[in-house]
């Protein structure tokens, strides 16, 4: 079946809503505008305003709201228009959905799931274009998914819901039109692992989410050039898939980070300490990292372009790492 | 106001009248013009047009001194061109050019200018409203009599900060008017689908603001209303709350199919276009006559289409100076 990334959210949504009843749907315009990136267009005609609930601005209080249910047995699924507005609910999930489970010594645990876009790339400017999905993987008690192909986007959230802790789920807002062949039958997928995909023996390209395709389109320019790059798609970025990363290190020795991201206390740095705290003998070179300029997100495009990562330099990145004689 | 009223006022200062319509015709062209461009990819981003509400920037702008300052949202091109901010510069700025009020790396959404007190252009809906009641806390304290003006959409009344806002002005006494642009939905959401008490003036008085509701349509209800709360406000009476009652006849954004309100509702409120209501009242008191109509038209057209012209000439700020204005840059010692 031919589908979008966002045709296939949304058929995740209208599995999860048939098959629970205590499965909801809450966040600004879902319901009658039809979401504000048409996630969720259609489903209020078809399962009514009491699963399908418009919200006011009001993100702490939503977001609160959300995590109250899922203490009180629903299962909702709290969709944040884009995760910059998720700065005003950022004490509701840092300071409760993260810690009320071990606050209470294991009696409340937060079964909710809150989904967000991410990213930038479109001219909307600082203030919209935020990737701040590393940041939240700071947070204990939260699991950070990425999906970045449509078989994640379809899968990872029915599992994410029978998670019985908060899961955040983060879509980039330019995968949303992202068409491709999806299997009828898909499912529910694993939201433990990474995965390899593209296999690859000379360099690493580690990445996740919206940078996964530059990763990819980098790996089929270096091919052009000889060059044979692994992708790995890390997928949750809290818990990280440590295995992965260091099964894709022993057989490449070499790595580029990509993230989109700003470079600075982000996850690839994470990954990067992650690997040479348990790779470093395995490493034929330093790890290299492709992230955002470290500059609030521009509107011209020309300099959004230069802020962002771009294919160019991920391969640029890839060649430095794999040196004159790769 | 009713028809004696404004005949009262269009006789008193027929030539001001004549002014208040070219301020609303100058914004509603500039937007339009920007629709265009938009759509010949010359504008990219999210872009929000103010068509059918100019009377409300309009009336509270004109009684504003130079000095005062003001905070807008994401839907401020009028604003920014009623403030002063010069067509050029705001065009520019929509191309993404160097020409540009913020170097092209604000756009639509974050206009600013030091010069006017222009404090932006905040896309983060009720973002503005805490740095209104700051940048008032500043004049209090420093003893100054500047009054700062707040816009922002009813939306934002459901945020935390707009109630955290209104309580910190009543509770700290400060010189800040503030003005609900009540057009009836935040994107996709009506204000009765999103709020138990629809009486937004009353919410505001609930904090002990004095706050009223006026016709948002009506330019000279709002210059009127605006003049009394500025006054009061620079007199020492302390914060003060205006809702507009307004419509936007366009879409919310460039991406908005408006599945959400029926096309009749628009077709009503456009009936009541403040630039049709004030050219009407005008005409009929003898004190605009055709030609005058045409020639404030084509004087407008002609503005515009600098203002095009400007940015279309316009360069690309150099790729290495992406990282400036990070932090502040430093004289050397
Ligand atoms: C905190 C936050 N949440 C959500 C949004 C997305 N958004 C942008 S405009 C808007 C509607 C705001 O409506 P209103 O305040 O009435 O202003 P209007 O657009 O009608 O002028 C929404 C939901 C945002 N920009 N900021
Ligand atoms: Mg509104």
């Amino acid at each position: 079946m031919k589908l979008t990334y966002r045709e296939a959210m949304r058929a995740a949504m209208r599995e999860a809503l048939q098959r629970d009843e205590r499965v909801f749907l809450m966040g600004e315009d879902v319901g009658r505008y039809g979401g504000g990136f048409a996630v969720s267009l259609g489903l209020l005609e078809e399962f009514g305003p009491r699963r399908i609930r418009d919200t006011p601005l009001s993100e702490a209080g939503f977001v609160g709201a959300g995590i109250g249910a899922a203490l009180g047995g629903m299962r909702p699924i709290v969709e944040i228009m884009t995760v910059n507005f998720s700065l005003l609910a950022l004490d509701q999930i840092v300071n409760n959905a993260a810690t009320l489970l071990h606050m209470s010594g294991g009696q409340f645990n937060v079964p909710i799931v809150i989904r967000m876009t991410t990213g930038g790339g479109r001219q909307l400017a600082a203030q919209h274009s935020h990737s701040l999905e590393g940041w939240l993987a700071h947070i204990p008690g939260l699991r950070i998914l990425t999906p970045a192909t449509l078989e994640d986007a379809r899968g990872m959230l029915w599992t994410a819901l029978e998670d019985p802790d908060p899961v955040l789920i983060f879509e980039h807002g330019s995968l949303y039109n992202v068409a491709g062949e999806l299997a009828d039958d898909a499912g529910p997928v694993d939201i433990d692992r990474a995965a390899v995909r593209r296999e690859g023996a000379d360099v690493s390209i580690i990445t996740y989410g919206g940078t996964l395709p530059t990763a990819l389109g980098a790996a089929d320019a270096l091919a052009t050039d000889g060059i044979d790059a692994e992708v790995l798609d890390l997928r949750t970025l809290r818990p990280l898939d440590d295995a992965a990363v260091l099964a894709t290190v022993a057989k490449t020795h070499r790595v580029v980070v990509v993230d989109e991201g700003w470079r600075s206390g982000g996850i690839s740095a994470e990954i990067s300490a992650r690997i040479t705290e348990s790779a470093f003998y395995d490493l034929d070179a330093p790890v290299a990292r492709v992230c955002s300029e470290e500059v609030p997100v521009p509107y011209a495009r020309h300099l959004e372009q230069a802020a962002l990562p771009s294919v160019e330099r991920v391969v640029a990145a890839a060649r430095e790492v794999v040196g004159p004689g790769g | 106001m009713t028809e004696e009223e404004t005949a009262a006022a269009i006789a008193r200062d027929p030539e001001h009248v004549r002014h208040l319509l070219r301020q609303m015709v100058r914004v509603r062209r500039f937007e339009e013009a920007c629709v265009e461009l938009y759509s010949a990819t010359k504008i990219r981003g999210f872009l929000h047009v103010y068509i059918g509400e100019e009377a409300v920037a309009t009336g509270v702008m004109s009684v504003l001194a130079p000095d005062d300052a003001v905070v807008a949202t994401y839907r401020e091109h009028g604003h920014a061109l009623l403030r002063g901010v010069s067509a050029n510069a705001i065009m520019a700025e929509m191309y993404g050019h160097a020409e540009g009020c913020c170097r092209g790396r604000g756009g639509s959404m974050h206009l600013f200018d030091a010069a006017t007190r222009f404090y932006g252009g905040n896309a983060i809906v009720a973002g503005g409203l805490p740095l209104a009641v700051g940048l008032a806390l500043a004049d209090k304290l420093s003893g100054r009599d500047r009054v700062t003006v707040c816009f922002f959409g009813e939306g934002a009344v459901a945020e935390g900060e707009f109630h955290e806002s209104m309580n910190l002005a009543a509770l700290w006494d400060l010189p800040v008017l503030f003005c609900c642009e009540n057009n009836l939905y935040a994107m996709g959401t009506a204000l009765e689908r999103s709020e138990s008490q629809t009486d937004i003036a009353l919410k505001a008085s609930g904090y002990a603001i004095a706050a009223w509701a006026v016709d948002g349509m009506d330019v000279l209800a709002v210059e009127e209303a605006a003049r009394r709360a500025v006054d009061a406000v620079r007199a020492g009476a302390g914060p003060h709350f205006l809702e507009l009652r307004t419509y936007r006849f366009r879409a919310h954004s460039m991406f908005d199919p408006e599945r959400y309100r029926e096309k009749a509702e628009v077709e009503r409120w456009m009936e009541r276009d403040p630039i049709e209501l004030l050219r009407a009242a005008l005409e009929t008191q003898g004190r605009l006559s055709a030609d005058e109509w045409s020639a404030l038209q084509h004087e407008v057209e002609e503005e515009v289409q600098a203002a095009i012209a400007f940015a279309e000439a316009g360069t690309l700020e150099p790729v290495e100076e992406l990282t400036r204005f990070v932090y502040s840059e430093r004289t050397a010692p």
